[in-house]
């Protein structure tokens, strides 16, 4: 109880280790969101929408990347990364080295991106498929059919959005990983909480872990609320 | 009412190897109301969308104005857009009524859309619902959108695909007259399919009876009804069954 209380007066004090910790956490799922929607949205829409040679198989690909362990992805990464890994050995200057913010970016867009596209799928596939060749007979073309149907099933493709940023704000395994949890460099909210109660501060811990909460708690009232448009729609 | 604005030469569609619709010879002259009846499942929405450049047939070209349509052959968007349809089933996107309306002018990139939108929303009696989301309209109201999104293109050719089926006759009456103004008044080309010979016969200047995917008769709208050549033609017209 006593460790509730410091907790608070840690959040309302704007704790400086504490702020430094959320805006890291924000800015690596933030950066590795938008890097998973740029390329998720598109791939769902793609699939969702169009019959190739292959398609079955990457959605059986997608669906396998929605349900990975994501401390798995992180052992990739990792590997790959590392200094005697395939990709580490190259040192261009593109790919980051292990233990660095964008390493846990690359880990958590890799996590990411499948739950964005399978979901994007998900919601373009429900948009009625007479609905393409109705806008086409309006004089849209092929691109301007696209979009229309993406934005029939925006409020599918933002939920979309919001549950890779769940998946990714809340994990703790890959960011421990291939981060390295370093202090003022790599240290995240999950990884956090796990050092300080290891170390037995608790306080800090609880007010780290209201902060993930609030953020969880967050995205899921936007998901619920969006949701709840579509059906009063 | 000489220029031809379509031409099919032995056209065919099939899906999935069962074809489904063939037209040796079919023209459609510029100006007029064409009208196409037929039983349900005897190709008529396939002939539209085929008339629209939705889908290519699989054998065969359809000339419209000086370009050619074929399975090899796209139509260029610029001609596309001179045909739309209404369809048999309208989809409206979920946004509102003005939204819908003005759909089709956004496409075209067109700025300053809205008085046109607002003189075709008049037009069918809907400007007092331009600010409704499109999704909670009525049938009628919907399907009057979905006529209202088609002519504000101002398109050389308007496709109907049953127009009025399931409205009262108030909806049916105002649709009607919709369409028979705007083919004298700006001359657009009408394509009419339905069911309903009453519908074709007050609307159209030829009408074709189209059976099992074949064209049975065409013919001026006083001699399909009064005269008709195949004895088809004749039992349809009294509404008995064809098959
Ligand atoms: N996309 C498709 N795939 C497979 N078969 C199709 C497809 N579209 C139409 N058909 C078939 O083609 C035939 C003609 O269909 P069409 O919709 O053109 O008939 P219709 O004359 O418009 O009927 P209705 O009056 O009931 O609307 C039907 O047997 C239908 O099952
Ligand atoms: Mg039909």
């Amino acid at each position: 109880m006593r460790g509730l209380v410091q907790a608070f007066q840690l959040i309302v004090a704007r704790d400086p280790a504490l702020f430094e910790i959320v805006a890291l956490s924000l800015r690596v799922s933030g950066t590795a969101l938008l890097f998973s929607t740029l390329i998720g949205i598109p791939l769902g829409a793609v699939l969702g929408l169009s019959r190739f040679v292959g398609r079955r198989l990457v959605i059986a690909l997608l669906y396998t990347g929605m349900g990975f362990p994501p401390v798995v992805v992180g052992l990739f990464v990792y590997l790959l990364l590392s200094r005697s890994g395939p990709l580490g050995q190259l040192h261009w200057p593109v790919i980051p080295s292990l233990f660095t913010p964008e390493a846990m970016i690359v880990a958590q867009s890799i996590i990411s991106f499948p739950l964005v596209a399978g979901f994007t799928m998900a919601a373009v596939m429900g948009v009625d498929p007479q609905l393409r060749q109705q806008v086409q007979a309006l004089g849209a073309t092929r691109w301007q059919t696209t979009l229309t149907v993406l934005l029939e099933a925006r409020v599918g493709v933002i939920v979309s959005v919001i549950a890779g940023f769940g998946s990714i704000i809340s994990e703790v395994g890959a960011v421990m990983l291939v981060g390295g949890n370093i202090e003022h460099r790599t240290r995240v909210l999950t990884t956090a909480i796990v050092l300080e109660t290891r170390k037995g501060n608790f306080d800090l811990a609880i007010a780290l872990g209201m902060v993930l909460l609030l953020l969880s708690f967050l995205t899921n009232v936007i998901v619920l609320w969006l949701q709840g448009r579509t059906f009063d729609e | 009412m000489s220029e031809l604005i379509y031409q099919l030469r032995n056209i065919s569609k099939s899906y999935n190897g069962r074809c489904v619709l063939r037209v040796d010879h079919l023209q459609i002259h510029r100006g007029e109301v064409f009208s196409v009846v037929g039983p349900s499942g005897a190709g008529k929405s396939t002939l539209l969308r085929l008339l629209n450049f939705l889908e290519p047939p699989t054998s065969g070209y359809i000339r419209f104005l000086d370009a050619e349509f074929g399975p090899d052959r796209p139509m260029p968007l610029e001609l596309r857009r001179r045909v739309t349809t209404v369809f048999q089933r309208p989809i409206l996107l979920s946004r509102s009524v003005w939204a819908n309306v003005n759909y089709g002018l956004r496409l075209r990139g067109q700025r300053d859309s809205a008085p046109q939108v607002k003189a075709v929303l008049e037009q069918v009696g809907l400007a007092g619902l331009a600010g409704q989301p499109a999704r909670t309209l009525s049938g009628g109201e919907a399907q009057r959108v979905a006529l209202a999104r088609a002519i504000a293109l101002q398109p050389d050719v308007l496709l109907l695909d049953e127009p009025t089926a399931n409205l009262d006759p108030y909806n049916v009456g105002m649709i009607e007259d919709i369409v028979r103004r705007l083919n004298r008044e700006r001359g657009t080309t009408v394509v009419l399919v339905t069911h309903n010979v009453f519908q074709a016969r007050r609307l159209a200047h030829r009408v074709a009876l189209l059976l099992e995917g074949q064209i049975i008769e065409i013919a001026d709208v006083d001699t399909f009804f009064q005269s008709p050549r195949d004895r088809r033609t004749s039992a349809f017209v009294r509404g008995e069954m064809v098959y």
